[in-house]
């Protein structure tokens, strides 16, 4: 339970660390974009060495990328599974009832393996190189366009930064809760899938309640603090644009650039 | 002047249920150290949260720094009475230390330099300084209730209330809840009121006031109202161990001085025995 990386953040001191948290949004959504525009497997390589200088730069540790990528491993394996299984292509190797292997079809899943695994890797690289309160701030910053037309954009950030605050709590408070119930009996690792689901309710009752009452006396030491809202609020950190911001921002352009420029001079195959 | 003064206070959470504070009368001098004790359910964290106007009083009237608590001010008074709830997970909304400690005094719109300052006093004064970029999850107890104290102080208040601040904490944080404030107390001339259910806490206050079922009913220096065990029993407060040792040495005829403290307990008796 405790080993939950993705979404957490990695504390070192690097170039990518230090970039502007509104500039690092725009380059994830770009990249996944870019991923997405991605049809052939060079285009695919290019995004991911990109991602690869974005891991060296960051002085991320390798295995922390991969343990990333292991909270997906089923949900890979299971998609690629299937795209194996069901793909129609035109080189046969095995076919059994509506199921058939084919020389397209174990590229085509490959391809989207790899694109998921892309996909994780480049999201948590965001988490790991942003505190919450950036991140947060970079969200607030970015949705600022939308105060126009009424809606809370700083309660929305405040939203998300007191939930990303109160995930190690809550992880803490799930693992207390499922000690005091096994120790009253219950049993969480047999039976089918249905047993199961419905014994996880004893747990998730509890932590109901107590993530509300929580909320409650959360709201009471906000309000204590003088907290009425986001408009005379000042803020401590401010976003400021830098030299640092300039040159991820013109390298990520020429990424994107240069893969939507892949896309249309060659030709889309694998 | 007097920092709090409660005249004739009342307080139920329900209509129609038992009153929570009954008619109380209560006041805390600028620069005084109180401690409340009682036990659950006795009134004492209402007291808390009337004083700085989380509840309204259904009679009586409530004044801080002589000022009248209103709907209209409530704001302002908040800014002078710091609270400090018992859970120190449910009172940080920073992932950060700093940003946390910064909370207050955003909300309160201070420029960004001062709030800087703000943040080195605060951290300063409750010693987590070197801790001002730490993960709060990751810290003990202890210090994570003396960043909350520093959250609290980032707003300079005048008045600082320990609404059982040290009910979930080891011994040794504790400790180091109690002596922070009584620190500030002396140091910096800030108001505390401390609401707790362990007597020996209420050892360095300048005055100890006993609460049962909504009521004031003892007051006096802390040792006075120690003094009164039996008292204080019925109440359903017990003297700490140390003190029945202490008491017990001194009726066997040990010289040792009246403490609720075991290290200033071990030198006296290290100097009976020497």
């Amino acid at each position: 339970m405790k080993d939950v990386s993705f979404g957490q953040f990695y504390p070192v001191n690097s170039f990518v660390h230090r970039l502007d948290p509104r500039l690092k949004i725009v380059f994830l959504i770009a990249y996944i974009v870019a991923i997405f525009l991605a049809t052939n497997f060079y285009e695919l390589a290019a995004c991911a060495l990109v991602l690869l200088l974005i891991v060296f730069f960051a002085r991320i540790p390798i295995g922390k990328v991969l343990r990333a990528v292991r909270g997906v491993t089923f949900l890979v394996l299971f998609t690629t599974a299937l795209n194996l299984l069901f793909y129609k292509g035109d080189t046969v190797y095995w076919e059994w009832g509506i199921f058939c292997v084919s020389f397209e079809g174990i590229i085509f899943s490959v391809f989207l393996a790899l694109r998921l695994v892309l996909l994780v890797v480049c999201s948590s690289m965001l988490t790991y190189t942003t505190t919450p309160v950036s991140l947060t701030d970079g969200v607030e910053s970015l949705l600022t366009p939308l105060k126009w037309i009424r809606i809370p954009v700083h309660a929305l950030a405040l939203v998300m930064s007191i939930a990303l605050r109160m995930i190690p709590v809550l992880m803490d408070e799930t693992s207390r809760i499922k000690n005091a119930q096994m120790a009253r009996g219950a049993d969480f690792e047999s039976g089918n899938i249905i047993k199961r689901v419905k014994a996880t309710i004893p747990i998730l009752v509890p932590l109901l309640l107590s993530a509300l009452r929580r909320a409650d006396e959360l709201g009471d030491a906000m309000d204590a603090r003088c907290y009425t809202g986001g408009d005379h609020r000042t803020k401590y950190k401010k976003l400021r644009f830098t030299w640092r911001d300039l040159v991820a921002f013109l390298l990520g352009a020429a990424l994107i650039a240069g893969v939507v420029l892949m896309r249309i001079y060659l030709p889309a195959s694998y | 002047m007097k920092a709090i003064e409660f005249a004739d206070v009342s307080f139920r959470y329900e209509e129609e249920g038992p009153f929570a504070v009954r008619h109380l009368n209560f006041s805390v001098e600028e620069g005084e150290f109180v401690a409340v004790l009682g036990h659950n359910g006795s009134g004492k964290s209402t007291l808390a949260r009337l004083a700085n106007g989380l509840l309204t009083p259904d009679e009586g009237q409530i004044r801080v720094l002589g000022t009248l608590l209103g709907d209209k001010n409530l704001y302002d008074v908040r800014r002078n009475v710091g609270v400090v709830f018992q859970n120190p997970d449910n009172q940080t909304v920073a992932t950060i230390v700093e940003d946390d400690v910064a909370f207050g005094a955003e909300n309160v719109g201070l420029a960004r330099e001062e709030i800087g300052r703000r943040i080195d006093f605060a951290l300063k004064a409750v010693g987590m300084e070197e801790y001002r970029t730490s993960t709060v999850a990751r810290l003990s107890g202890g210090q994570k209730q003396r960043v909350a104290i520093a959250g609290v102080l980032a707003l300079k208040p005048k008045i600082i209330i320990l609404d059982e601040s040290t009910a979930m904490l080891d011994p040794r944080g504790r400790r180091e809840i109690v002596d922070v404030v009584t620190r500030l107390n002396q140091e910096e001339g800030i108001t505390v009121l401390l609401i707790t259910h362990f007597l020996e806490e209420a050892l360095l206050a300048d005055r100890a006031v006993v609460m049962n079922r909504g009521e004031l009913v003892m007051e006096g220096t802390p040792r006075a109202v120690f003094a009164r065990k039996e008292e204080l029993l019925t109440y359903n407060l017990a003297l700490p161990r140390i003190g029945v040792i202490c008491e017990r040495l001194r009726a066997g005829g040990m010289n040792v001085a009246d403490t609720l403290d075991a290290e200033v307990l071990a030198k006296e008796i290290a100097q009976c025995v020497s």
